[in-house]
């Protein structure tokens, strides 16, 4: 089973406790302005499909409810980091660098 | 025709000397979302330092707290005590406006005791029991429905399960509870 760290409990918890909530820092357009159906679309269907290091949501369902971010290989299912939601998203090269 | 709200009696429902499993009595229940700057002037209306650690819990008589989220706490309290923390955090609803939900009828609690106790709940809790400490709690998952834990003691849990889930959690218990003793 696969630990994951939540940002919010500061614990390293079973896997089963949290469900996927799909890719990461997807922005909304802002609707203020003119948004075309191209942006809606891509905003809505469009991901990257990473093989490898892949910015992704995750959620605290069965514990604090709470969203939060996660770097995870797709290959190795390894996480090399999670943090809070609004934190600054972490260069990647930085996460590479740390864990070798 | 199948009971669709089944009865909940409290009493016994595993004995023995590895482990024991009690429903216990009807208690009062309170759901509590609030922004962190307003967590002083409710824990005053409330009468306790409300816990801000996840997992942490605080005591006051019969009121006993655990802080669930960054923005979410439960109380339990005695089941004729509901009204009276009702009336004093609405009382403060002008300064510090709050989320708070009277949801004593949606869960029961089994007390779980005995040498045994972190074994029964290892069938069915992926936790590692013995991080919990004493005195804390979680909101975790038993073979998949969402349960608050509270750890009284070392031997001594209690498992808040909502009731249309709980005749399978129970289920599980007894089930458990009698490997256990045949073990
Ligand atoms: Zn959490």
């Amino acid at each position: 089973m696969l630990l994951v760290h939540c940002p919010y409990c500061e614990q390293t918890l079973p896997e089963l406790e949290f469900t996927y909530a799909g890719e990461a820092h997807v922005a909304r357009p802002d609707a203020a302005t003119p948004v075309s159906d191209e942006e809606w679309r891509n905003f809505l269907f469009i991901r990257n499909n990473v093989k490898g290091p892949h910015y992704e949501r995750w959620r605290h369902f069965h514990g604090c409810g709470r969203y939060f971010n996660a770097v995870r290989d797709t290959v190795s299912d390894r996480f090399l980091i999670t943090y809070k939601v609004g934190e600054t998203r972490p260069e990647l090269s930085d996460l590479l660098e740390k864990s070798k | 025709m199948m009971a669709l709200t089944p009865a909940f009696t409290p009493g016994p429902l595993v004995s023995g000397n590895v482990v024991s499993v009690a429903l216990m009595a009807p208690a009062g229940r309170l759901s509590l979302r609030l922004g962190q700057a307003d967590i002083p002037v409710l824990s005053a209306a409330i009468g306790i330092e409300l816990p801000t650690r996840i997992g942490t819990r605080a005591k006051n008589g019969p009121v006993d707290v655990i802080c669930l989220g960054p923005d979410e706490w439960q109380i339990q309290t005695d089941a004729t005590d509901t009204q009276r923390l009702t009336d004093a955090c609405a009382a403060v609803y002008a300064q510090a406006p709050h989320s708070l939900t009277d949801v004593s009828a949606r869960e029961i609690t089994v007390q779980i005791e005995g040498p045994g106790a972190t074994d029964l709940l290892t069938i069915g809790c992926p936790r590692d029991i013995d991080k919990i400490a004493i005195g804390e709690g979680c909101r975790t998952i038993v073979d998949g429905v969402s349960a608050v834990l509270w750890r009284d003691g070392a031997n001594s849990f209690r498992l808040d399960i909502w009731r249309s889930f709980a005749p399978y959690v129970i289920g599980l218990l007894q089930t458990g509870g009698a490997e256990l003793a045949a073990e």
